[in-house]
């Protein structure tokens, strides 16, 4: 409205004419959008706009080579649920994500709380702890395939040095229901980290006078750690196992690396045998519906966040 | 001796035990990488020996040949190449795309940011099939600019949550001054906000390397030729099915790949944690 009277001294007044400029980027109706729309768009065009092909690829006949491609309904699904490979596969998944959770929230926990208060060498010991997350997983695991190694293996050297086994020893990526046990080792040996961290965050969170009061009241360990401590960590254990399962469902690096699927499928899951179908043998559309099963999982992952993000925001 | 003190002494010898326990299982992998990475060749396959024990004397034999006779440093200089472009893309989009969330947007920006913190959670195993094609049309497949074009995918979600935090803890006076001195509110931003802002710029910059450093599926899908490899593909995937005898070379590419970038990201893990769990724990 009164542009006109701001024009003229704008060119005499370098203040002013900030001021000309500002009056443009001081909407914030404007520079929001303006600021936030690169991000968005890149999520759009690289995460948004791949997904939504991956759908269509599940209900088409499109392979790694060809250029046309053809609607054929739910064709995939049906021929992939038909396939031992892709039952065991999805056995697996469950099988391994469900054993090795346990696993990590029994661990976690237990290391969490003896991690809890502050002694000498505390940082040492963290730095320790997090190596295995910290450090990229595809190379941890190869460490795993030494440790791991039919001939040469440090764990038969010890079992053998203890009395505990003669011979040879174990195989122990070839072997079925040991090479599953030994992919959830592994699997637990590089989250076990994350989830540790995050409870330390979380038992940091608790007031300490909750303690002290029950201490007061005479609470002795057990009764402490069951009335006190347990109800306090578990909604912190709820997002650990969110954040595992999600890591655990999608992983296949761990898989691909140490046993690739076998022996005889027995350690495929429905990430690894969506890249051996999609990519390694180049069937695009049964590689997309077998990647889709994982979809509904993630689904009720995500809405465990938002209702734990909801809830926090109330309290 | 008495009760309480049993007690005592008893909580701090299993708290010893579990720590000294747990901490020897997440750590072994690594000693023990480094321990076969200069042992001799004769001495690491010899089964009579004890593997924990150097029976000649320590060499660097595996590390030269690890240098010399494989891709490893071209592996290096890729993975270098591709986290530094994917780094500037990632802080380029996510600091403004933060600082919108946590100032400008209001109330449809909380959800906006929850939801694009959603987003990091759509994993490579759900996307790399119509990726791959997306690369191929665009024929950047075999290529490290696929990776560069794609990474910044899961960095951008991660480091715009994160750096909404950091720009949310930032008083409004800071601003509210600036632009009483002249300043629009995105002269604001980038005269006075960032600057102060660095350290939270500096740990997305960390983040985003460590995270495409660290990425496997994507690289494996679309990189083909052994000399475009990234490390975390190179060593698993080119080293392995070499020689048989080539652990040596092998753990030191494995040490030197992960305990560098371990030590780097272990003086930013507090605020990722932080950033990762906000909202959910409080």
């Amino acid at each position: 409205m009164d542009s006109s009277a701001q024009i003229k001294p704008a060119a005499a007044n370098p203040v002013r004419a900030r001021r000309r400029a500002a009056s443009i980027l001081d909407r914030e109706g404007w520079l929001g959008p303006l600021l936030i729309s690169p991000a968005i768009l890149y999520i759009v065009l690289l995460v948004g706009m791949p997904f939504f092909m991956a759908l269509y690829y599940s209900v088409s006949n499109t392979t790694a080579g060809s250029e046309t491609m053809a609607f054929v309904g739910l064709r995939n699904f049906a021929n992939v649920i038909g396939t031992p490979n892709f039952q065991t596969a999805l056995k697996n998944t469950f099988t391994f994500a469900l054993l090795s959770q346990v696993v990590i929230l029994i661990f976690s926990n237990a290391l969490a709380l003896a991690l809890q208060n502050d002694f000498r060498g505390k940082r040492l010991i963290r730095f320790l702890i997090l190596l295995p997350w910290v450090a990229p997983i595809s190379i941890g695991t190869i460490a795993w395939l030494w440790i791991f190694d039919s001939t040469y293996s440090v764990l038969n050297w010890t079992l053998r040095m203890v009395g505990a086994i003669q011979g040879q020893g174990f195989m122990w990526l070839g072997v079925p229901h040991l090479a599953m046990g030994s992919i959830i080792a592994v699997h637990v040996w590089r989250q076990l980290p994350l989830a540790t961290v995050i409870l330390l965050a979380g038992l940091s969170s608790i007031p300490k006078d909750i303690h002290d009061a029950a201490a007061v009241d005479g609470a002795g360990f057990w009764r402490h750690f069951f009335q006190v401590t347990l109800p306090l960590i578990l909604p912190i254990s709820l997002v650990v196992l969110l954040f595992g399962l999600v890591f655990t469902f999608t992983d296949m690096i761990i898989i691909y690396n140490l046993t690739r699927g076998g022996p005889y499928d027995t350690t495929q899951v429905l990430a690894s045998l969506a890249f051996y179908t999609g990519i390694a043998g180049g069937d695009l559309a049964e590689g997309a519906a077998i990647s889709l099963f994982l979809f509904p999982l993630l689904l009720a992952v995500a809405l465990g966040f938002l209702r734990i993000a909801r809830r926090t925001e109330v309290t | 001796m008495n009760a309480e003190q049993f007690r005592i002494w008893g909580a701090r010898a299993t708290r010893w035990s579990v720590l000294g326990c747990i901490t020897f299982f997440l750590a072994f992998p690594f000693g023990w990488m480094l321990i076969t990475a200069f042992k001799r060749t004769g001495d690491l396959y010899d089964l009579k020996h004890n593997p924990f024990v150097f029976y000649e004397a320590p060499t660097l034999e595996h590390i030269h040949r690890l240098f010399a006779e494989t891709h490893y440093n071209q592996w290096l200089l890729n993975t270098a190449f591709v986290g530094v472009l994917v780094v500037f893309i990632t802080v380029l989009l996510a600091v403004p795309a933060g600082y919108a969330l946590a100032r400008l947007t209001g109330n449809w920006g909380e959800k906006l940011g929850i939801g694009i913190f959603l987003t990091y959670l759509v994993p490579p195993t759900l996307l790399f099939i119509p990726l791959s094609r997306v690369v191929v049309n665009l024929h950047l497949d075999d290529s490290l600019w696929s990776l560069v074009l794609v990474y910044p995918s899961f960095t951008v979600p991660f480091s715009a949550w994160l750096m909404m935090g950091f720009f949310k803890a930032i008083p409004k006076d800071v601003e509210e001054a600036a632009m009483i001195d002249g300043y629009s509110r995105l002269g604001a931003f980038i005269r006075v906000v960032v600057p102060i802002s660095l350290a939270g710029i500096l740990t997305v910059a960390i983040f985003s390397f460590t995270l495409a450093m660290q990425e496997f599926v994507y690289a494996v899908t679309f990189i083909s030729s052994v000399r475009n490899l990234t490390v975390s593909v190179g060593v698993p995937t080119f080293l392995v099915h070499g020689d048989v005898y080539f652990w040596g070379s092998l753990m030191a590419g494995c040490f030197i790949a992960s305990v560098p970038v371990a030590i780097l990201y272990n003086f930013f893990v507090d605020r990722f944690i932080a950033g990762f769990t906000a909202g959910a724990i409080k």
